[in-house]
């Protein structure tokens, strides 16, 4: 189980710096698909580095399993939004997905199976040579997606990963991400700031204030599984889910707005 | 010129093909010029390209021409090779440690805007004649653009890229030559290339000054004994050392550099 409690995080700076995150604390069970939503300026990647342990919390606790992180945890993966630049662009896309495996104590033979078997998981088993400036967007973001299964992670950590793809490929890239859930039964933290996105893919939605953030609440969805992109979509619960997220956030903005004024 | 013959030529100067074409054209016309102009001159001093070019086949494949020409090109590859070590190493160290960069980089800034051939007497004094003076000086003026081009880039690294490599645990060496060094290398390559041409420069220099062997000791020592001829074809074979160094260079970078995308490296 991954718990935060009480987190705080505040950068230095004048006036007594900003503070990104303040009071948060929840809890992802194993196998969970947890999204993590809310209006933008909210400090939804402040949040994901500290639990990706390359930010210090100002305050509070992160823990994996009753272990507290305190850097960056062995059985963490993370999907970074900007996947040109999370990807070594010297590296083929094979050597890529390698890359974390080398140290994780396996021989190269097994080592190059995880590979091919990553790369044919996302559709890219063709790729393996390739440079990444060789492929699209959306394939780089699979190459990103393939390292993080070849790392066989515990938790995998995704920062709004399919933000800067076109829709097609964002479909198709969440239901990847749902199709390796359902074989891996990773836990997922997720951020994104799509509200359909959310309720699609999570078990559950945590909604967050803007800054200093901390969790205003957390929706169930119960949608049945699998999802899919029609049928889920067209589900009355659907539409309702969606509005109840879609609704608390505009509701936020508003008074956040009326408070500015 | 009609129009359609411009934009022919445009045509042909923006193709990799036509480039060369018009290049070696413009070589051709330039040479032709020269021999032309000079073709039956009497001056001493600007004797006629044939001449030179006699001289130049005449002298330098002799043994005593093979030895000058090694030994230049094994001082300038040491002094150039020392200054790629040092540079980067010291670029590396500057540009990732901000506490180095703050406490080293006004004393930089100092020692870099002195020139190199200001420092020929003391190196001469230091090392003697000899060829660790040459290299000295090679490497002590190339050092330079390459240890701040490198510190730049290594300043600049991307943070995505370092929390990468934080994330999935790449430390240590594999950090260093799997991360870094290839995510800075082509700041190196633009300092390596603005270090070529230096690096020539003060080989003819140092040689000229202190030294029994090289091009440089060449052409001074042409000059002293009054053969004129043999010092132009010095000058000549400089000129085409310095051609074939930087069309090289430019082919290992492109080598080198394979792996970036075209796009991003002409924007």
């Amino acid at each position: 189980m991954l718990l935060i409690t009480d987190l705080e995080k505040t950068y230095p700076g004048p006036n007594g710096g900003f503070t990104a995150v303040r009071g948060m604390s929840f809890a992802v069970q194993d196998g969970e698909m947890f999204t993590i939503v809310g209006p933008s300026g909210a400090g939804k990647t402040t949040l994901l580095r500290c639990i990706a342990g390359l930010s210090a919390p100002t305050a509070g606790t992160i823990s994996i399993d009753g272990v507290p992180i305190d850097g960056p945890p062995r059985e963490f993966a993370v999907v970074f939004q900007d996947y040109a630049r999370s990807l070594m662009p010297w590296m083929s896309v094979a050597r890529n997905v390698e890359l974390p495996l080398v140290k994780h104590g396996s021989d190269a033979r097994s080592r190059r199976r995880a590979v091919e078997q990553a790369l044919a998981e996302v559709g890219l088993a063709d790729a393996a040579h390739k440079k990444p400036f060789q492929l699209s967007g959306g394939m780089q973001q699979r190459v990103a997606i393939a390292r993080a299964i070849a790392y066989r992670p515990k938790v995998l950590i995704m920062d709004e990963p399919f933000a800067s793809v076109d829709a097609q490929t964002r479909a198709d890239l969440e239901d990847l991400l749902l199709k390796v859930r359902e074989e891996t039964g990773t836990t997922i933290v997720f951020v994104t700031h799509d509200v359909d996105e959310s309720v699609y893919l999570s078990d559950r939605v945590a909604i967050v204030t803007r800054s200093p953030s901390r969790i205003d609440r957390i929706v169930s969805i119960p949608l049945p599984h699998p999802r899919d992109q029609i049928v889920t979509k067209s589900l009355p619960e659907f539409a309702e889910l969606r509005a109840q997220v879609f609704g608390r956030i505009r509701e936020m903005v508003h008074d956040a707005a009326l408070a500015d004024a | 010129m009609s129009v359609t013959r411009t934009t022919e030529l445009r045509r042909l100067a923006d193709g990799g093909r036509g480039r060369v074409a018009l290049g070696v054209l413009g070589a051709l016309v330039a040479v032709l010029a020269w021999s032309a102009v000079s073709g039956s001159s009497e001056n001493i001093y600007f004797p006629s390209l044939l001449e030179i070019l006699e001289r130049t086949a005449a002298y330098w494949p002799t043994p005593e021409g093979v030895d000058n020409l090694t030994a230049s090109l094994r001082t300038l590859g040491a002094g150039l090779g020392l200054a790629v070590l040092v540079g980067v190493a010291a670029g590396l160290l500057i540009g990732q440690v901000p506490v180095v960069a703050q406490t080293v980089s006004p004393a930089l800034e100092f020692v870099r805007a002195i020139p190199a051939t200001a420092l020929v007497p003391f190196a001469m004094m230091l090392f003697g004649v000899g060829d660790e003076m040459k290299v000295f000086l090679i490497a002590l003026g190339c050092v330079w653009p390459i240890l701040l081009n490198t510190a730049d880039g290594a300043r600049g690294l991307d943070a995505t890229l370092l929390d990468t490599a934080r994330v999935f645990h790449v430390t240590g060496l594999r950090r260093a030559l799997g991360v870094v060094v290839p995510a800075v290398l082509p700041r190196v390559l633009v300092g390596v290339r603005i270090a070529v041409p230096l690096s020539l420069i003060l080989m003819v220099t140092s040689e000229m000054v202190g030294a029994q062997r090289g091009l440089g000791y060449v052409i001074t020592q042409a000059q002293a004994t009054f053969q004129l001829l043999t010092m132009w074809s010095g000058i000549v074979v400089l000129g085409v050392l310095g051609f074939l160094l930087t069309t090289a260079y430019s082919a290992l970078e492109r080598l080198l550099l394979r792996w970036c995308d075209p796009k991003r490296v002409s924007s």
